[in-house]
């Protein structure tokens, strides 16, 4: 056994003495075996992860239990010694490439850094490594790859540069903490493909972090499933999908079947939004070139595309935030002024937007109180009594109790509960449109399926029109009525759902849906042998 | 309350102390102060004595009424000069960042200007031109000093300009003012006031020295960096009295940088 973890205990210091946060938990891992350690956030997966190099982040410490690596305890090593596995022995591969190279160095710097520490290979032979290793990974260039710079590559080159450099000492254990998380479906591809081959052709073992089921089916041989520090259950991968024996596994499988009830789109007049043979952009640089579609009223309109399609930048012309260059918007059926500064307040009230980052769109110092009574004042002039019991049917309406929230801060809410405030503040302007940008991305799948309900009991209650922005195919499935396909600043395809995906008719549809990991293990095994995981992004 | 006192490392509870102590001197110096600020009691240069615990200075006024009646006049000036410092360059940051384009642009550029020439000669040039007088020493250091809060204020605010929040806030229609004082101004105020602590450190020095230099309050009024001046004869023959004001100024400094320290440390999230 490479790795053994038994009954691992840690804590981080809390308000009152040390909390735990793995409460004893096991893992082994056997050399040349991949383990998927699969969970929501706060389930324990890093810390677990971590700990297999005997590392514990600032504020916690190991509280007992033994990290066997090849026989030797880590957690009584003293530091320096422990040092000396880290990166030679088990190597690290961190969620964001980009926060984790050093921009002012070259890529190939960076990867001869661990072996030059460690003395395991001269700056030559580990030279030559490197381009074999970025020839492996279907790197573009892979002699000249490594004099570039950081922000010189994509982000999906970057994420298997970083493989690259995790592999520089041949480690006998690689813990991957969710690698492709920040990627597009189209890049991630790439990468697990990359980081497939690397495992099987190293033999090196692999700890696997993630939280997206699919992905972790087509990497590990076995699956650990954890939730708030604890072990759930754990099986062979063909097992575990096929046959979940706990309820909570169960339950992270059923998130994707999530599907709205059909209903019957009332045939409005007007769309509640209009975008015509709009082109907009920065300064000289057209981001959108004539994009037009309508949002009808009452329908959820999703719009999806990968990163730099121009998902975005749709929802800030509609808003005013950037007026476009030629083209125009209307809401229903009157045009509206393109500066936000011209629009009356009627106008801005029947456009509302929620965000993708609760945390960043609610002001950390004001009360929940304070925020959803500010748009029932500014909008509609509601005080007192009258807004105390508007503020009470808001918070009815997201399910959130408002004797206990109203006179918290967001601060001490949960990222799920603060998405909510999010859509109540929305909701109090009494609005015709809302923009959903990205708002179930940041959530874990249990907490963006209850959002994703949330938001359509809503839309039923209000009638209000979505524009719902996602990259996520299973979102776009689960809560649209129509489908915007983008690229490129570009509108792909658009339409009904079912004309859209099922089948999908335009080909970068087609290349969009068969990206997507699907839960059967075999699926990578499929698409490399199709050759569809070309992957390398211009 | 309780809690905040008992999580405060003790040099920040010592400063605390420290300053309220001069704070409680400042406001009641008539009735601590056994003789008037500029009255002459006895004659030039007496010893240490029961009479005068410290002695008296060149005219014969006596030191420690001095020094208490200091207290009031230096911190006093100080502490208006900062909250005026404070006013100027809180504001015109708030609104560089909030307005951007050619106001940050205008206004940035001034305080390069401003920064530019090192302060004290510049202080020097403007008061000589305008003459002495309290009036004139609060705003000369305190337009100069804004200069400082004014980069801070920008900074900070710029982070927080970008949060979603103040876009919604944007995207509701709310005014300027009150994206600036409801969205921003709460979300920068513990490294703002911090600064105030640090800024106050400064501007009591400035003005210390400027007295020292004949520049600062004018005379009759006691003031800790004139006192140290008129009496510095008194060192050449080994008396001590010359270093008391500048002991209370450098115990003040000292006291407030403790409990800057402490909020610094607060706002920046540290646990340990």
């Amino acid at each position: 056994m490479l790795l053994n973890i038994e009954n691992l205990k840690v804590e981080p210091r809390g308000e009152e003495g040390w909390t735990p946060i793995l409460h004893g938990v096991d893992l082994k891992v056997a050399r040349g075996e991949v383990v998927g350690l699969i969970g929501e956030s706060g389930a324990g997966k890093s810390t677990l992860g971590l700990a297999a190099l005997g590392f514990v982040q600032g504020g916690l410490r190991f509280a007992g239990g033994r990290v066997l690596f090849d026989g030797t305890d880590l957690l009584q090593l003293p530091e320096r010694q422990r040092r000396a596995f880290r990166g030679r022995r088990v190597a690290y591969v961190a969620q964001s490439a980009a926060a984790s190279f050093n921009p002012a160095w070259r890529l190939l710097d960076q990867f001869c850094e661990g072996p030059a520490i460690h003395h395991t290979a001269s700056r030559a032979e580990s030279e030559n490594f490197a381009r074999q290793l970025y020839a492996a990974m279907h790197l573009p260039d892979p002699e000249h790859f490594g004099l570039r710079f950081p922000h010189q590559v994509s982000g999906g080159q970057l994420q298997r540069a970083m493989v690259a450099m995790a592999m520089a000492c041949k480690p006998d254990l690689i813990v991957f903490d969710e690698p492709t998380t920040a990627l597009d479906v189209t890049t991630q591809i790439g990468v697990l493909a990359a980081i497939r081959e690397a495992v099987e052709t190293t033999g090196t073992a692999a700890i696997y972090i993630t939280h997206d089921l699919a992905v972790v089916a087509q990497m590990a041989d076995r699956i650990k499933v954890m939730r708030h520090g604890r072990e759930v259950e754990e099986a062979l991968t063909r097992q575990m999908i096929g046959a979940p024996k706990q309820d909570y596994t169960r339950s992270l499988w059923a998130v994707r079947e999530f599907r709205r009830p059909e209903r019957a789109l009332p045939q409005a007049s007007a769309p509640a939004i209009s975008i015509r043979e709009v082109t907009a952009g920065y300064s000289t640089l057209d981001v959108l070139s004539d994009v037009s579609f309508d949002i009808p009223r009452g329908a959820t309109v999703a719009v999806v595309g990968e990163s730099g399609s121009g998902k975005s930048t749709t929802a800030r012309v509609i808003t005013g935030l950037l007026p476009p260059r030629l083209g125009s918007i209307s809401l229903n059926g009157t045009a509206l002024p393109p500066r936000l500064a011209q629009r009356t307040l009627e106008q801005k009230r029947a456009v509302q937007m929620i965000y993708q980052m609760a945390d960043t769109a609610l002001n950390p110092r004001q009360t929940i109180r304070q925020i959803l009574s500010r748009p029932l004042q500014f909008y509609l002039g509601l005080t007192g009594k009258a807004r105390e019991t508007r503020l009470m049917e808001l918070m009815e309406q997201i399910e959130l109790d408002p004797a206990r929230f109203l006179d918290r801060l967001p601060g001490e809410l949960s990222g799920g509960q603060k998405q909510r405030i999010g859509i109540a503040r929305a909701l109090a302007a009494d609005p015709e449109f809302i923009i959903c940008d990205e708002v179930t991305s940041a959530l874990d799948q249990l907490v963006a399926e209850g959002i994703l309900r949330l938001l359509s009991k809503v839309q039923d209650e209000t009638g209000a029109s979505y524009m719902f922005i996602t990259h996520d195919i299973a979102t776009v499935r689960a809560i649209a009525d129509e489908v915007v396909v983008m690229k490129g600043g570009r509108v792909m395809d658009r339409g009904p759902k079912p004309d859209v995906l099922d089948p999908p008719r335009h080909d970068y549809t087609r290349e969009l849906l068969a990206s997507v990991p699907q839960m059967d293990p075999d699926w990578l095994t499929h698409r490399i042998a199709e050759g569809r995981v070309a992957g390398d992004e211009p | 309350m309780m809690r905040m006192l008992k999580t405060m490392p003790p040099t920040a509870i010592l400063g605390v102390l420290v300053i309220l102590a001069y704070a409680v001197i400042a406001l009641f110096a008539p009735l601590f102060a056994p003789y008037g600020e500029a009255q002459i009691v006895g004659a030039q240069f007496e010893p240490w004595s029961a009479t005068y615990p410290f002695g008296t200075d060149t005219l014969g006024r006596d030191m420690l009424s001095r020094l208490i009646w200091g207290a009031r006049n230096t911190v006093g000036v100080a502490l208006v000069t900062t909250a005026l410092a404070f006013g100027i360059g809180a504001i015109a940051g708030l609104l560089a960042a909030a307005l951007g384009g050619w106001v940050d642009l205008v206004l940035s550029r001034l305080v390069d200007v401003l920064m530019a020439v090192p302060a004290l000669i510049l202080t020097l040039l403007a008061l000589s031109a305008l003459g002495p007088g309290v009036m004139n020493l609060i705003a000369v250091v305190a337009v100069l000093d804004s200069t400082r809060v004014f980069r801070l204020a920008r900074a900070t605010a710029m982070n927080v300009m970008v949060m979603d929040y103040v876009e919604a806030a944007h995207l509701r229609g709310e005014g300027i003012w009150w994206t600036i004082t409801r969205e921003v101004l709460p979300n920068i105020s513990a490294p703002l006031i911090a600064e105030f602590g640090l800024r106050f450190c400064f501007v009591f020095l400035t003005i210390s020295a400027l007295s020292f230099l004949g520049l600062g309050l004018p005379p009759p009024m006691a003031d800790w960096g004139a006192m140290v001046r008129d009496n510095a004869a008194l060192i050449t023959f080994g008396d001590i009295t010359p270093l008391l004001p500048a002991a209370c100024i450098a115990v003040l400094t000292v006291s407030v940088n403790f409990v800057v320290d402490w909020m610094l440390h607060r706002a920046s999230g540290l646990k340990d």
